[in-house]
């Protein structure tokens, strides 16, 4: 803020605050009663009358209580333009402060599992570390994958032991860590409506769905030319890009006929976010261990 | 008792069609709130209808009670008070009916265009630039009528009243012109002027003035008038009303910043909304008290008089929410209590406890002397219709601090390794039988407008059948 606009906060902000409490000492100065009055200001309006009582004495200090309070507390804090305050204190400090302190606090909890593998956080001796791997799940994990981890219309099941990009504490620290971009092409302009049905109902065969047989016919060739680079020649998927297997009954956004046709002509785009930035290293590694546990118990 | 052709001078058309509509338009805004208090409830309510869902419903809700609801009331006795205390009927009637049309207009326009999802996105303020040009239009014609007619009055002073119906007017029109500056880009799209921060700190100077001066400035001006004509009372201190209404006018200014405490606005800003939150206590309470000590000499009439009633425990309400919302403006208080339902309870005190009770009362007063009859239709209903709305007011409230306190107590509760202890969704789920109580209070508060309604209808037809005695025994 420059020393003008400084300058401008300051004086009307004083001058509010010091025109106010001029007005009250003023007004009660000048006050002809001290107590309890029958005398009106002797005009009238539409058969209201005023009377000129005195200010309430209590209310007069609690005006004044608030006017003192306030004026403390722009000495103490920020708030007179660039006029820092006398306890130094700014939001900025308040939340290093306390960051500092959570640090402080919790680093010695999280210190006691940080170098141990998922394989030993397994171990009875140390389900607290499990525990904390799961309340941190809550709190940053659930609102996608819900709070049993069983997912959502476009957020993997982690409980079942079916893996897009697979289910190793190695891979799943990795996804955690720096995220994963699950994009899936839209193929309706290549293939045109006709060509999508047919593809659809191919991907339902795959899985033993019930489908239109010719059409899947059809479009077997459509999926072996467009289809298999990504999920392969066998529709099992390929976990290094993260394509699903399209033999089995897991569907992360729907298996009905309806659904696979919307994939395959609009495409899908999967995001995990990366939580390198968000969670600490020894957090990672304690919330790998309640993902991995999940569907290895 | 006076009635409309003791002053046949008076423009009392006006008065009663903004009078009547704010009858109508509390109905509207009122069911609305019930639907989506009942839809945290019972999720199913929305029916799986784009318009029928809580997000395009709650401006609706919000602009439906603030401003065709409390607009009303507001445009109606602002009027009627006007000519009344400056003995002289409004200087353009054509100007007059003009803001009864437009603001008409305003209102259904509101009413089709945020079901249809189309909104600036700021709160209250949402309605799109077209209409908002058409209310800057009948507000500069709501100014120039009501100032006209005090400029032109018979008396050699201002009645206070007027001093807070001015306010109210002058700020408003300067509000609501500086939040909606924006860029259309299509008919129904616009882009706010103002970037980022900024933005945010001028929609909530408009917000929070919007309570200052709509919702308090406003009725504050009702209030002195309706409760010492109600009470045939003198008011209480001519001293304290110069004081606290320079005061809060001057001070309700700064604190719109306290809607914003531990955001990215500067910290200079909000340490300066807290400390001028703090001090527009006293001003708040100065109107409460001027009120209250009004009635010293005239509390017996409160056992008879239910529209007395109504003023009366208005200015509870009123003191009650202007004590709550300097202590919410403290930060560390604020820590706790923002983004909870504490708002909303809050946000209700004043807006069902306050603002509503008030115009009620208001209207109850004005009815009979703008239709020419003796008196409402029954006293008894308006009895009933002040504990429907008393009760009401108390479970909406009283709902809403347990749960923002138990939502603000459960975000912030951690376990010894500083995780959450718990997730969101289990605040929600703890906060499921108070969102029951809301809505049970709020169906309280919408039957007695509904039965206000009835009393209205029968009073402009026939008038009160029961004689004074009568009517005052039911109401007993």
């Amino acid at each position: 803020m420059s020393a003008f606009w400084s300058a401008w906060v300051t004086v009307i902000t004083l001058a509010v605050i010091l025109g106010c409490t001029w007005l009250l000492l003023a007004t009660r100065k000048s006050q002809p009663h001290d107590e309890t009055t029958e005398e009106t200001l002797g005009h009238e309006f539409d058969g209201i009358a005023e009377y000129d009582n005195p200010l309430p004495k209590w209310w007069f200090q609690m005006f004044i209580g608030t006017v003192v309070f306030g004026l403390c507390y722009l000495v103490l804090y920020p708030g007179l333009g660039n006029y820092q305050g006398l306890l130094g204190w700014t939001s900025h400090n308040q939340w290093e402060e306390e960051i500092q302190h959570a640090e402080e606090v919790y680093k010695p909890v999280f210190a006691k599992y940080a170098s141990l593998p998922t394989e030993e956080l397994l171990k009875p001796e140390n389900a607290g570390g499990l525990k904390m791997g799961q309340r941190m799940f809550a709190n940053n994990c659930s609102l996608c994958h819900g709070s049993a981890a069983t997912g959502a219309h476009g957020f993997p099941n982690l409980t079942d032991n079916d893996w897009l990009y697979g289910g190793d504490p190695k891979t799943i620290k990795t996804t955690i860590t720096n995220g994963r971009v699950g994009g899936m092409p839209p193929w309706g302009a290549v293939l045109g409506e006709e060509g999508v049905r047919d593809v659809a109902h191919y991907v339902l065969s795959l899985s033993g769905a019930e489908s239109d047989s010719e059409a899947a016919e059809r479009g077997k060739g459509q999926f072996q030319a467009l289809c298999t680079a990504c999920h392969g020649a066998d529709a099992k998927g390929l976990p290094i890009l993260g394509a699903p297997n399209l033999t089995d009954n897991t569907w992360l956004y729907g298996g009905s006929f309806e659904n696979i046709a919307h994939t395959i002509r609009n495409g899908r785009a999967g995001v995990m976010p990366a939580h390198k930035d968000l969670l600490s290293e020894d957090k990672i590694n304690l919330i790998t261990a309640y993902v991995y546990s999940l569907s290895n118990k | 008792m006076s009635t409309a052709t003791e002053h046949p001078t008076y423009n009392y058309k006006v008065v009663r069609q903004f009078a009547i509509m704010t009858v109508i338009w509390g109905i509207v805004g009122m069911t609305v709130g019930v639907l989506i208090a009942a839809q945290l409830v019972w999720p199913a309510l929305n029916f799986d209808t784009a318009w029928l869902t809580y997000g395009r419903l709650r401006p609706l809700h919000t602009n439906a009670v603030i401003f065709a609801f409390g607009g009303c009331a507001l445009f109606a006795t602002s009027y009627y008070v006007v000519q009344r205390t400056s003995q002289r009927r409004l200087i353009s009637d054509g100007l007059a009916a003009f803001t009864f049309w437009g603001w008409q207009v305003v209102i259904l326009a509101a009413a089709i265009t945020l079901p249809l999802g189309l909104t600036s996105s700021k709160e209250y303020a949402e309605l799109e630039w077209p209409i908002d040009l058409l209310i800057t239009v009948v507000w500069v014609a709501y100014a120039v009528v009501f100032l006209g007619t005090v400029k032109m009055r018979k008396t050699s002073h201002i009645y206070v009243g007027n001093w807070f119906y001015m306010a109210f007017i002058i700020t408003v029109a300067v509000l609501h012109i500086v939040n909606s500056m924006a860029i259309p880009v299509t008919m129904w799209k616009s882009y706010s002027i103002y970037p980022g921060t900024v933005d945010a700190m001028v929609q909530w100077w408009y917000g929070h003035n919007a309570v200052g001066f709509f919702l308090t400035a406003g009725f504050l001006g009702m209030m002195y008038y309706f409760v010492p004509k109600q009470a045939e009372r003198p008011i209480y201190s001519y001293r304290l009303s110069i004081v606290h209404f320079w005061a809060l006018i001057a001070t309700y200014m700064w604190a719109g910043g306290h809607h914003l405490h531990y955001t990215a606005l500067p910290d200079w800003t909000q340490s300066v909304a807290m400390v001028m939150s703090l001090i527009l206590l006293a001003p708040s309470w100065g109107g409460m008290i001027n009120g209250m000590m009004t009635l010293s000499g005239a509390w017996h009439k409160l056992r008879t008089d239910p529209v007395l009633r109504f003023l009366v425990v208005s200015l509870s309400f009123y003191g009650m929410s202007t004590f709550e919302g300097p202590m919410m403006s403290i930060k560390t208080v604020n820590a706790l209590s923002h983004y909870t339902d504490w708002t909303i309870g809050h946000v209700h005190a004043g807006a069902l406890g306050w603002v509503a009770m008030i115009s009620i009362g208001a209207v109850y007063h004005m009815l009979p002397r703008l239709f020419g009859k003796a008196q409402m239709y029954s006293v008894g209903l308006i009895n009933t219709h002040f504990w429907l709305a008393t009760v009401g007011t108390v479970l909406y409230i009283c709902a809403m601090w347990v749960n923002g306190i138990l939502q603000g107590l459960m975000w912030r509760a951690v376990n010894e390794d500083g995780t959450l202890t718990y997730s969101f969704v289990e605040a929600l789920e703890a906060s499921h039988p108070g969102y029951f109580v809301r809505w049970l209070g709020g169906m309280f508060f919408l039957t007695g407008m509904v039965l206000m309604a009835f009393n209205t209808w029968q009073t402009v037809r026939k008038g009160s059948t029961a004689p004074e005695a009568k009517a005052s025994a039911q109401a007993a």
